[in-house]
């Protein structure tokens, strides 16, 4: 569904992330984990086509990503954002999740009909829908979040840090529900954290990031039977994640 | 939009309206003149407006020649030397046919001229025993003051002072009142004056006797369009009861009245019920009807002005945020512009436009004002908007791209509405600048409640100016007070 081959993207004058290779099946949930700065975001951007590699391919659903394809890779790929679902603040809850619908023209009646089907699988309460994201709490503007990336019925979700932003109980309560969706739905999913626990729960693989680079790819029974360098150990080490 | 049809409404209000449309100048006089023609034909029984004030002299003759008018005051003089530009044209009969060949007819004269001449100090005349203009020549310490346009004229104070050899040096120009007030407080001994200004006996000025007759003859009388005339023959014989009925003391007097702040329509119908028996013709234009006029004037001006630069400088926001190095040039452009001392760009325009062909400025006054505060109002929606786009948090603008909004979406459904609390900011601070410039439109002839300020100053009347400053001022609070409505319309809740 999503290859990476050889990419290489520069940043500032010295942070590079790279060369990273990387395929992501169709149905498969991956998490990208490592410390701030490994560069697991930019892997996001990168396919998505809002940053272009200054080195190798992206390729979705074996078309490379260049901005002429964009567009349509982005249809086609839900995208939950890190601060809180990126909700447009001055729309109401379900004018965000129906933004890119209307602008594609659907009607109004499949319009409705779609968000309250997203919001009975998201558990959101549909009194909550014509709310501004101001007075809704982190964990209802996550669940908004997902919403809109979820409208399209896209056959991949990306997700940046669905979760970093809550506090830990709003957290426990969502992640279930989100590994629910990801499971039940059947998509390709891509999750950016840092939460080792985050990645454990939601992901069938996990990719370790270090300053750009991937330390190591596999199952995370794997990553900890048999960590392949000294920074896999100590990151996991770090976070003690009963599996 | 629903918002249109009202601003229409209100644009509409303030054109042209129908019958015989009597002409005048800025000045008191011809303002006089004015009411009198539009009295006399009102007797009649044609429905007549008078368009008052309307501006210089250019602005009357091209109002006249484009049909916008159809009769108004002049003196021969001004048309020989200033609209035609002929010297020959001080014939009476050369006058009359030339002007025929544009199919304007003019009246006899009305009995009275008002002549440029040299006025003296009342104390100096006496003290040097200064009689005519030559007596001048003996004098070159007295201090002149002179108006501009008597300093610019081809008959002015170059041709003066060659003709009878005077000594002094040349001054620059003053505003005529600035120099009645100079007499006043000692400090001017000469100054150009018109024969029939009511100044002249107030301030005890002596008139100098033009012992060489250099002056040209300005008489008073009527010019009017020929097509006119010929299809309204009893509107134009009423005028013509004007011919021979004014003398200069009459004139002097009806002047120093309007200057008493009597309304000219009174002075004008009190003189017609002495003179003629007419009775009861006369429209009186209370201040109440004059501000209301002026208020319109104003908001015509303020509201083209903002309905046009709007629409051009939202996009070169947009631009402007889009493309930084861009930005930067219009920004800096529109800071030029907004740097350029208002009078000076006012003036600028009105040259640009005179050169314009005719019937694309129409001979009216108030297109150069407008095109003077379309300019100013195009930096503070420039800049607010480029400035409200590039303050949307970047990742809201990552995220309209990432979630599959083209470019044009983004601006359209995100980024316009997110920055639109600072865009109306700045289309509102671009109104209340554009409220108060509009009073300079005054000075060129685009009416409005400069209107007012500028008669005020020009006649000493303190109620005046305050008849034009106080509602400009109002306005400009009331600009603010539509704009907070306007603010619940156009920001979105979510924002509020």
């Amino acid at each position: 569904m999503i290859a990476l081959r050889e990419v290489v993207k520069r940043y500032g004058p010295t942070a590079t992330v790279g060369p990273v290779s990387l395929t992501v099946a169709a149905g498969e949930t991956v998490a990208l984990i490592g410390p701030s700065g490994c560069g697991k975001s930019t892997l996001l951007r990168l396919v998505l086509g809002l940053l272009t590699p200054d080195a190798g391919e992206v390729a979705f659903d074996g078309t490379p990503v260049t901005p002429a394809t964009a567009r349509a890779v982005r249809l086609r790929c839900g995208y939950v954002v890190q601060e809180l679902g990126g909700l447009f603040p001055h729309l109401s809850a379900a004018d965000n999740v129906a933004l890119v619908a209307r602008q594609l023209s659907w009607d109004e009646a499949r319009v409705v009909a779609r968000v309250a089907e997203l919001a009975g699988l998201v558990q959101l309460d549909v009194a909550l829908l014509g709310r501004y994201p101001k007075a809704l709490s982190g964990g209802q503007r996550q669940r908004v979040g997902v919403m809109r990336a979820l409208m399209l019925d896209p056959p991949v979700l990306l997700l940046d840090e669905p979760l970093s932003a809550l506090d830990p109980l709003v957290k426990t309560e969502l992640r279930p529900d989100l590994r629910r969706l990801v499971r039940e739905l059947g998509k390709a999913a891509v999750l950016v954290t840092h939460d080792l626990h985050d990645a454990a729960e939601l992901a069938d693989r996990v990719v370790l990031l270090n300053a750009g680079r991937v330390e190591q790819d596999g199952p995370l029974a794997e990553l900890r039977a048999k960590p392949a360098s000294a920074f896999v150990g100590k990151f996991l080490d770090a976070q003690r994640v009963a599996v | 939009m629903s918002r249109w049809p009202l601003l229409l409404l209100l644009v509409a209000g303030c054109g042209p309206a129908a019958g015989t449309r009597v002409g005048s100048k800025l000045d008191n006089e011809s303002v006089l003149l004015g009411e009198l023609a539009t009295a006399l034909v009102r007797d009649t029984g044609t429905a007549v407006t008078h368009r008052r004030e309307l501006g210089g002299t250019p602005v009357l003759w091209q109002a006249l020649l484009a049909g916008e008018i159809d009769v108004y005051p002049e003196f021969t003089g001004t048309l020989a030397f200033q609209t035609l530009g002929d010297p020959a044209l001080t014939d009476f009969d050369k006058l009359r046919t030339a002007l025929a060949a544009k199919g304007i007819g003019v009246t006899a004269p009305l009995g009275y001229e008002n002549n440029y001449a040299v006025g003296v100090r009342g104390a100096v005349a006496d003290r040097l025993g200064l009689k005519t203009v030559s007596d001048l020549a003996k004098h070159p310490e007295l201090r002149l003051r002179l108006t501009p346009e008597f300093v610019r004229r081809a008959d002015g104070w170059t041709a003066l002072k060659r003709a009878y050899a005077l000594p002094h040096p040349d001054p620059d120009g003053t505003d005529h009142s600035l120099a009645y007030q100079g007499v006043a407080a000692g400090t001017v001994d000469v100054l150009d004056v018109y024969t029939t200004e009511a100044e002249i006996d107030r301030y005890a000025v002596r008139v100098l006797a033009d012992d060489r007759t250099f002056f040209p003859r300005y008489a008073a009388l009527f010019v009017y369009r020929q097509a006119w005339a010929d299809t309204h023959p009893a509107a134009m014989a009423s005028v013509r009861r004007l011919e021979h009925s004014l003398d200069e003391g009459t004139v002097r007097r009806l002047n120093a009245r309007t200057q008493q702040r009597v309304p000219e329509a009174t002075t004008a119908g009190k003189f017609l019920a002495e003179r003629f028996g007419l009775a009861a013709v006369v429209a009186v234009e209370t201040r109440a009807a004059k501000l209301w006029r002026h208020t319109r004037e104003h908001l015509f001006l303020v509201v083209v002005s903002l309905v046009a630069a709007v629409p051009v400088a939202i996009p070169l926001g947009v631009l402007a945020a889009r493309r930084p190095r861009l930005g930067q040039v219009i920004t800096g452009v529109a800071g030029l512009i907004q740097t350029v001392p208002s009078l000076a760009l006012l003036v600028l325009l009105l040259m640009l436009f005179a050169e314009l062909p005719e019937r694309i400025r129409g001979g009216l006054g108030w297109p150069p004002a407008a095109v003077a505060l379309f300019l100013y109002a195009l930096l503070p929606v420039i800049r607010n908007t480029a400035t409200g786009l590039t303050d949307i948090p970047p990742h809201l603008r990552e995220t309209a791209a990432g979630i599959g909004l083209t470019s044009w979406q983004s601006l359209r459904r995100v980024e316009l509405p997110l920055a639109a609390r600072s865009i109306l900011a700045g289309v509102k601070t671009a109104a209340v600048i554009t409220v108060g410039t509009a009073t300079l439109g005054a000075l060129i002839d685009a009416g409005g409640l400069g209107v007012p300020i500028q008669q005020g100053l020009r006649t000493n009347d303190r109620e005046l100016i305050l008849l034009g400053a106080i509602p400009a001022a109002g306005l400009a609070v009331a600009v603010q007070g539509v704009f907070e409505l306007l603010e619940r319309l156009v920001v979105p809740k979510g924002l509020r």
